[in-house]
């Protein structure tokens, strides 16, 4: 959080300097989804034709597709139609000051420490200060540009680096992937895209740009990031503070390439808001990750903390196509309350010697739950492929829920697969020891439970690893004893 | 520094402990035996603040205070210690993290300042030579893959570092080899002070060469049927515990 929420507070303390105020009224699309809805949100971003093109045939295929429900989730109907495709940055009907912000929310602000300027933001307030998102991304993007990486926001790259958003968008979650990765082709407002060329290694981690930008276009994100030969980039997604949105409905593609050499680390902190303790008001989170090695020895690696939203439906996933690629997934997902959380990956092996490893570790808390999922597929040509599977699950009292689903489908006799799972109470003999050694209930849970996940948290950033397990233990404050 | 009067508890329904009387004053050793299930550990388990036990009668007083009314975190913090008979495991939390967590929640209730990571790590090391403990030991995660004995050792290390006032060792012994009973009995014996207090659970008269006690009780069924000095001790060793169970329907003998 630190420097960020530093470099928040500078910059929601400075004049505002670029001005692109945008007239609020002007900015919103009429409710429902149509062509014509699709032609106008296009025109809002100057798109090319090709852009718009691409969006409509994502929209004639997802009109065919039906809404999936095989996850272990539960939610009424979602009125495709209700739902305005276009939202602008600002908006009137949000909370208009943090009175009128659910004050459980508030405390955890307070107990992450973010400055009050930040909490308006994060919790949707229309406030007054005009962002200026502008300033520091030109600060890096200045030392990024000379060592050639492009990382912008994706509406800038379809209009400043048409040639590579052609060439790689869609090549891992093709339009018609999936119901909601259709939505989301149809219908994506903004993201970043990332492309570093050959032999370069991205000084830092990409993520203070990002954090800013997205809010305010979360709700259909859409990103892409190119790792050329030999090229190394980390890039981190999202923040520990939980996101108020008033979208409801949450449908972020996300895709990833990585070609010889080359390797991708991608971590996430997801935490939008999971309603209140009746689960009212939360987020639905329907995801579509997917990273493709598509080049020899390349590496693409999946780290998430999986806290807030309401319902998340999310399966970040490798196509391990270069000979020797790895793929790597350690997820830690909390649920608490009435949250639901149906979260695991795909590991398909294609190429020769292929690697992937998957730690999934799921807590689950009050009523909630916690469901992993996850395929490991080892095609015919995938000769000494090898998969390393744990799945553990933490179960805090006795009303909720944890569901492990591991499907393996393989088709080469030289592959080697292995898979651990286990499921364990939250331990009232760890508490009571913890207890007698003087530390406090709820600090022995917040212990144990970082215990728990600490596989996972050893692959996130230093500074994310840390906020990761402040929040953890935020998240499930209350839950024992 | 402790007094058990009249002390009654069960556990799932049924009564254990049926009216222990046990007064342990400053720089006291007392050795508490026992044949198995008649209620040491759940003794302990009460003094330390175990949910699970529920107290039906009777009082503890602790410096002056009522333990039983406080939370199992705050009588550790007022230093009560327990050994505890089966040490739990904390996967993923380094020793070095737990202990320093343990000390500086202690610290912190006393209003002392908390240790930082350079002070904590010069006295944890300088306490595991006092029951010869690898420091390799503190980075492993909490008593996890430990052996038996290990994890006994690590106990006593534990309450090395916390240095309670008033320590209840749950057959700390078992386990050990020759020469770890040894090195734990001196870890105990060098941090026993005339200002602290020891309850020490054991099967056998053999730890109590090493730590000597100032009195020996003997419990069964949830009393304490007889108690005498050390010679009680090597008197169960040669006789086993017939003989007392005999005298357990009389009015038990007050220390
Ligand atoms: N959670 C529990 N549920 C049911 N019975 C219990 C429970 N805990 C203890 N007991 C019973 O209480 C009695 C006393 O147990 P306790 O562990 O105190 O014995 P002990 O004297 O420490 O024995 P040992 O020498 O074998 O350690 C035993 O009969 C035991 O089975
Ligand atoms: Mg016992």
């Amino acid at each position: 959080m630190s420097t960020d929420a530093q470099d928040l507070e500078k910059l929601t303390g400075q004049e505002y300097k670029y001005g692109f105020v945008t007239d609020i009224e002007s900015d919103t699309v009429p409710k429902g989804l149509s062509e014509d809805v699709i032609r106008m949100i296009s025109a809002k971003k100057n798109e090319p034709e090709w852009m718009l093109e691409w969006r409509l045939k994502a929209y004639r295929m997802w009109l065919k597709m039906e809404e999936p429900h095989w996850a272990h989730v539960e939610y009424p109907a979602i009125d495709y139609q209700d739902i305005s495709y276009y939202s602008a940055p600002k908006r009137k009907d949000g909370p208009k000051n943090l009175d009128e912000v659910d004050p459980e929310l508030l405390a955890t602000y307070e107990k992450l420490g973010i400055p009050l300027k930040e909490q308006e933001l994060l919790a949707g307030v229309a406030v007054d200060a005009v962002f200026d998102s502008v300033s520091v991304a030109t600060t890096f993007k200045g030392k990024l540009k000379d060592l050639g990486i492009i990382f912008c926001s994706f509406s800038e790259a379809v209009l400043e680096h048409p040639e590579l958003v052609q060439r790689f968008l869609g090549s891992v979650v093709p339009q018609g992937d999936n119901f909601y990765a259709a939505l989301n082709s149809a219908v994506f407002t903004d993201g970043s895209f990332v492309y570093v060329p050959k032999g370069v290694r991205c000084p830092m981690e990409l993520s203070t740009y990002f954090r800013i930008n997205s809010l305010g276009t979360g709700q259909f994100e859409r990103t892409l990031i190119v790792a050329e030969e030999g090229a190394y980039v980390s890039y981190l997604e999202g923040c520990t503070a939980p996101m108020r949105d008033e979208n409801q409905l949450h449908a972020a593609v996300v895709e990833l390439i990585a070609l010889d050499n080359a390797e991708i680390k991608y971590s996430t902190v997801q935490n939008w808001y999971p309603g209140d303790k009746e689960g009212k008001g939360g987020i639905y989170n329907f995801v579509t990750k997917r990273g493709k090695c598509a080049g020899v020895n390349s590496k693409i690696s999946w780290t998430q903390v999986e806290t807030g939203s309401s319902i998340t439906w999310k399966y970040p996933s490798c196509i391990l196509q270069g000979d020797n690629s790895v793929g790597e997934f350690y997820s830690v997902a909390v649920t608490n309350n009435r949250q639901q959380a149906d979260t695991g990956t795909k590991m398909i092996h294609i190429g020769k010697n292929t690697r992937s490893t998957i730690v999934s570790k799921g807590i689950s808390a009050g009523r909630s739950q916690n469901t992993y999922r996850g395929q490991v597929k080892i095609m015919k040509g995938a000769d000494g492929a090898r998969n390393y599977s744990q799945c553990d699950s933490m179960l805090m009292g006795d009303r909720c829920g944890a569901h492990t689903f591991p499907y393996i489908e393989n088709r080469n006799s030289t592959a080697q697969l292995e898979h651990e799972a286990t499921t364990s109470k939250i331990g009232e003999d760890q508490i009571f020891y913890c207890n007698q050694r003087g530390i406090s209930t709820e600090d022995a849970v917040n212990m144990i439970v970082n215990g728990f996940c600490k596989e996972v948290f050893r692959e996130l950033p230093m500074e994310f690893a840390v906020e990761a397990q402040k929040l953890l233990g935020i998240s499930l404050e209350g839950s024992v004893g | 520094m402790l007094e058990i009067r009249n002390l009654h508890a069960r556990v799932e329904g049924k009564d254990i402990l049926q009216g222990i009387n046990l007064t342990v004053r400053p720089g006291e050793i007392h050795a508490i035996m026992g044949p198995n299930g008649s209620g040491k550990s759940t003794l302990a388990g009460v003094l330390a603040g175990r949910e699970m036990y529920e107290v039906t009668e009777g009082e503890v007083l602790y410096r002056g205070k009522n333990l039983l009314e406080l939370e199992p975190a705050a009588r550790a913090c007022e230093g009560v210690f327990l050994a505890f008979q089966y040490p739990v495991e904390i996967p993923g939390v380094s020793n070095t993290y737990f202990l320093k967590a343990a000390l500086n929640a202690v610290r912190k209730y006393h209003g002392e300042e908390e240790y930082d990571s350079f002070d904590f790590l010069a006295l944890v090391k300088e306490k595991m030579k006092l029951v010869e403990m690898d420091p390799s030991f503190l980075n492993r995660p909490v008593n996890e893959g430990f052996s038996g004995g290990e994890k006994k050792r690590n106990e006593i290390l534990q309450m090395a570092v916390l240095n309670p006032m008033l320590s209840i060792l749950d057959e700390t012994d078992s386990g050990l080899d020759i020469d770890a009973l040894r090195i734990v009995a001196n870890g105990v014996n060098k941090l026993h002070t005339s200002d602290n207090a020891a309850v020490v659970v054991t099967h056998y008269q053999r730890l109590l060469d090493y730590i000597v006690p100032d009195f020996v009780h003997v419990l069964v069924n949830g009393r304490i049927v007889k108690s005498g000095d050390k010679d009680l001790a090597l008197h169960l060793e040669d006789h086993g515990y017939d003989w007392v169970k005999d005298i357990q329907e009389s009015v038990p003998e007050r220390v």
